[in-house]
């Protein structure tokens, strides 16, 4: 390809920078899929990607300046322009909100300067949509670009601490068994060894059972262990609840290669599930990529984590790491010749990359746009070839359907959702957390097992699903939560996120930041979702400052006509859904005075 | 890649008759009920190509016949029984037994709110085929607001994905911006962009293959950037204008064009189009040349030209300065 660059020159340390991941690069493959990680080792490296730095990285990877630029220019973590090296991420979404955020944001304005701001040109702050770390709220992530990047998490800090951190001190950091308060009970499956097995170590996981799954599973064949997974009816744990044996059927027939990708781009705003299995049981991830990739005849997985998750980064790094130098991945898995290894994507501040062909593209290095559908992964998926991509959470319930058998897998649980699952439970609970469950439980015992209503105690309203999900009252609280029962009642299980609010919250500030949320997250392809997530959030701000430009019911009429043609016409899941939990908020609660 | 079926090109070809090759697989034809009326078309065809073949007419932005489907203005969304959303008719390939309705009431109010989202958030004066469409769906932008003022130069070009100001109550939120003007041919007035991606596509593989523009930021602050917003002439820009023959609202014009808009002095009505061979060099491509009071003001090249499919070159879209010349 014949390209064109401006004048700009790199330094240095940007070329090193971008030298360090180019050692990666196959000679057989595209040089493109390496943009985002040669975008992100800039940003780690100087704190932001300038001109020179964006020419180099284009040159050696031959890709066009504006397209690598329209990239670059479209994760949140990532800056075109330049900024300070330290970077505060104050996470301000729904449930650190009820946990003080908007006061941390405060009391940051005062002691730093606005949000944005910086006097020496050290370190500045920025307001953050949910950072998966619900159960610290309100919680911040500083991250330090330089030689030795570095990045903290932060559980409800005082704003000196987060001052105190982007200076470069090391605070304290969160303790990850706190996120399983059920750690250590008997009867839990996928969350057995997280907080109770070192999650660093092989030999560790082996001695917990580890890789048994994967030696049945290769006795049993590719074929058995499909049937197996289609037995047991195990449906995706995004959000969506496709039925993973089908997903996996469909590429059996289909040409090589194929490629595995596990999604891990958790982000939903309250849903901290796969965080605590990438954190604390990274080799049950790596042995379910690899009896996945085995089944479906897959030899390259991808696991796409979101940026946001720098710990559980090191964590997969370091088990994949191990697997290969054991025998675990490479040519010749267990010496049974089956072939199969991953690469790690890290995302760089994008929710619509969870949408599973927005992070097709983003593995790709094009902008994380959605595609349309059909057709679908498993027939053109990453670099058009058949691509199955299922989630963190339903890929570890593979080995657990291996050794059990699809049918007792089928018997936990009820007869639409089997098996047990993980609920993210936050906001206003007594003991927020991952929790696991078999599906069935209600939500009235799900809010138990976390200590009850926190706050002043008395319920007002539940989120559930996320900013995609949908409100529910205290009078729902019998709700069974599977994804049929959910349904039923006019909500959706999504990720699971189970957020309760007590009743000193404002929920119009609630509704108006998953507005906010939904505004920022739209890739802005579409014309319904790019500005119909606008309209929606001019809308709310009319309604709730009392200024509606015709009457507060022409504004609800003219919501609910944007939420119809977000729901009908956008491209993808995020402005299908984009609306839904305001309409189920203002359909069951009188939150702009008027009656629900 | 396999090299097992690559042709021997040692062995010399058998004297005698060529060997016999098995012909063509006839397209087979796929039978549809649009609207009531059943149509047949070949496999392969979409929504909007059978739409067409029986007479319905299906609003469409920011498909082309000469570019790649991008689907994303969603103004030729149609209902497909069966399909919990609408689907996007200029990229959706017909599939046997598809009963598809292309007016229902679903089907309008999405369309109509597109046109509504559109265009109280971009100027589209400019784009009467747009404002044709307003008509037909009884669009009313001004339910949204009154759009706000241009933002000051470059403050859309510097948004930070991820971030956004509070709404303004007094305003809609809107793309107004001043208008760049870098170079003599064409100018960039991107608040009156509807980001439809032709010009990307034009731009890029689906013609010009020297990727001056791409889209950046995100969400509402999406936009079409050189790298950095360079100005053109410090971009890839071999300014080919076939960004310009393919923008359906005028964003991107003719600097001829848009100085005349300015001084008052465009008139279509007194404007004559006549195709002709652009004299250049030895392809053939058919210009045509819009020309208003005696002097070229415009050049194009017709979509269905086998030569062009509607792409020029510089010179043949550019270089008919000398015969104005008198």
């Amino acid at each position: 390809m014949d390209l064109h660059f401006t004048a700009d020159e790199p330094t240095a340390e940007e070329q090193a920078a971008v030298d360090g991941v180019a050692t990666l690069i196959r000679a057989d493959g595209s040089k493109r899929t390496y943009l985002l990680p040669v975008l992100h080792a800039i940003q780690n490296r100087i704190g932001w990607i300038s001109p020179g730095a964006l020419n180099y990285a284009s040159r050696v990877l031959a890709v066009p300046p504006a397209e690598a630029f329209g990239v670059a220019d479209f994760y949140g973590l990532l800056s075109t322009r330049k900024q300070p090296p330290a970077v505060a991420h104050i996470c301000d979404d729904i449930a650190c909100k009820v946990k003080g955020a908007d006061q941390l944001c405060a009391a940051m304005e005062k002691l730093h300067g606005p949000e944005g701001s910086s006097a020496d040109g050290k370190a500045t702050w920025y307001r953050s949509p949910c950072l998966g770390l619900c159960e610290y709220a309100p919680a911040v992530l500083v991250r330090t670009a330089g030689e030795k990047p570095n990045d903290q998490l932060l559980a409800s800090p005082k704003a000196i601490d987060v001052e105190t951190a982007m200076r470069g001190r090391q605070i304290p950091q969160p303790i990850l068994s706190s996120s399983v308060p059920q750690k250590g009970q008997p009867g839990l499956k996928l969350l057995r060894r997280v907080g109770q097995v070192n999650p660093e170590s092989l030999d560790d996981y082996r001695a917990t059972g580890g890789f048994q799954a994967l030696r049945r599973a290769i006795a049993m064949g590719p074929g058995e262990v499909i049937r197996e997974v289609m037995a047991s009816k195990l449906v995706g744990r995004g959000g969506a609840a496709f039925p993973a044996g089908q997903k996996w059927n469909a590429v059996r027939l289909t040409s090589l290669p194929r490629y595995l990708v596990c999604n891990a781009d958790e982000s939903e705003p309250g849903t901290t599930k796969d965080r605590v299995i990438l954190e604390g049981d990274p080799y049950a991830l790596v042995e379910s990529m690899i009896i996945a990739g085995y089944a479906t005849g897959c030899e390259q997985g991808y696991l796409y984590i979101r940026g946001e998750y720098p710990l559980s980064a090191r964590r997969m790094e370091h088990a994949i790491r191990e697997c290969r130098s054991r025998g675990f991945l490479g040519d010749n898995i267990l010496g049974d010749g089956v072939r199969f290894d991953i690469e790690i994507r890290i995302g760089a501040g994008a929710y619509i990359c969870g949408e599973e062909t927005a992070l097709l593209n983003s593995i790709e290095g094009n902008r994380g746009e959605p595609r349309n559908k059909p057709p679908f992964p498993t027939q053109v998926g990453l670099f058009g070839r058949p691509t199955v991509i299922n989630n963190v959470e339903t890929l570890i319930n593979v080995p657990h359907i291996v050794l059990e058998g699809g049918e007792a897998f089928a018997a936990i649980g009820t007869a639409g959702s089997t098996g047990t699952k993980l609920f993210c439970l936050s906001g206003h609970v007594a003991r927020p957390g991952v929790y696991e469950a078999p599906f069935g439980v209600t939500l009235r015992q799900l809010l138990d097992m976390a200590g009850g209503i926190a706050g002043s105690g008395k319920l007002q309203a539940v989120l559930i699903g996320g900013a995609a999900g949908a409100f529910v009252g205290p009078n729902d609280l019998d709700i069974p939560m599977t994804f049929e029962g959910t349904r039923a009642a006019g909500a959706t299980l999504g990720s699971a996120v189970v957020m309760p609010f007590d009743d000193a919250v404002d929920l119009r500030g609630i509704l108006l930041r998953i507005a906010s949320f939904f505004r920022d997250e739209s890739c802005g392809q579409c014309v319904p979702c790019r500005v119909g997530t606008v309209r929606q959030e001019e809308i709310l701000h009319r309604l709730h400052c009392g200024k509606p430009l015709s009457s507060p019911g022409g504004e609800v009429v003219l919501l609910k006509e944007v939420g119809q043609a977000m729901r009908d016409a956008s491209i993808c899941g995020l402005g299908q859904t984009a609306s839904s939990a305001i309409e189920s908020a203002l359909a069951r609660f009188p939150v702009f005075g008027g009656k629900p | 890649m396999s090299t097992q079926n690559a042709p021997d090109l040692t062995t010399p070809v058998p004297r005698g008759p060529l060997p016999i090759l098995p012909p063509p697989r006839p397209a087979r034809t796929v039978e549809i009920t649009i609207d009531g009326k059943v149509v047949a078309v070949p496999e392969g065809s979409t929504l909007l190509q059978a739409a067409r073949s029986v007479g319905i007419d299906t609003p469409t932005l920011c498909f082309l016949e000469n570019l790649t489907p991008v689907n994303v203005c969603r103004i030729c969304v149609v209902e497909v029984v069966g399909s919990r959303t609408l689907v996007p008719a200029c990229s959706r390939t017909v599939e046997p037994g598809m009963v598809v309705k292309t007016d229902s009431e679903r089907v309008r109010l999405s369309r109509r709110l597109v046109l509504e989202l559109l265009a109280s958030s971009v100027d589209v004066s400019t784009a009467p085929q747009f404002q044709e469409y307003m008509r037909r769906y009884d669009a009313k932008p001004e339910r949204f607001g009154t759009p706000a003022p241009p933002a000051p130069t470059g403050e859309r070009d510097a948004s930070h994905p991820g971030h956004h100001h509070a709404p303004e109550p007094s305003h809609a939120a809107a793309v107004a911006q001043s208008v760049k003007i870098d170079n003599d041919l064409y100018v960039r007035d991107y608040g009156k962009c509807i980001l439809c991606y032709k010009c990307v596509e034009a731009c890029g593989t689906d013609a010009q293959n020297t990727f001056a523009i791409a889209v950046a930021g995100r969400g509402f602050d999406a936009r079409i950037s050189t790298e950095y917003n360079v100005p053109l002439t410090d971009s890839a820009c071999v300014y080919c204008g076939n960004c310009i023959g393919v923008c359906p609202t005028g964003a991107l014009m003719f600097r001829s064009e848009y100085e005349m808009r300015q001084a008052g002095t465009w008139d279509e009505s007194k404007q004559t189009k006549t195709d002709t061979i652009c004299p250049y060099c030895g392809v053939g491509c058919t210009l045509t040349l819009q020309v208003q009071d005696e002097k070229i003001v415009k050049v194009t090249s017709p979509l269905d030209q086998q030569v062009t499919h509607g792409h020029l070159c510089i010179k043949g879209r550019f270089g008919w300065e000398w015969v104005n010349q008198k």
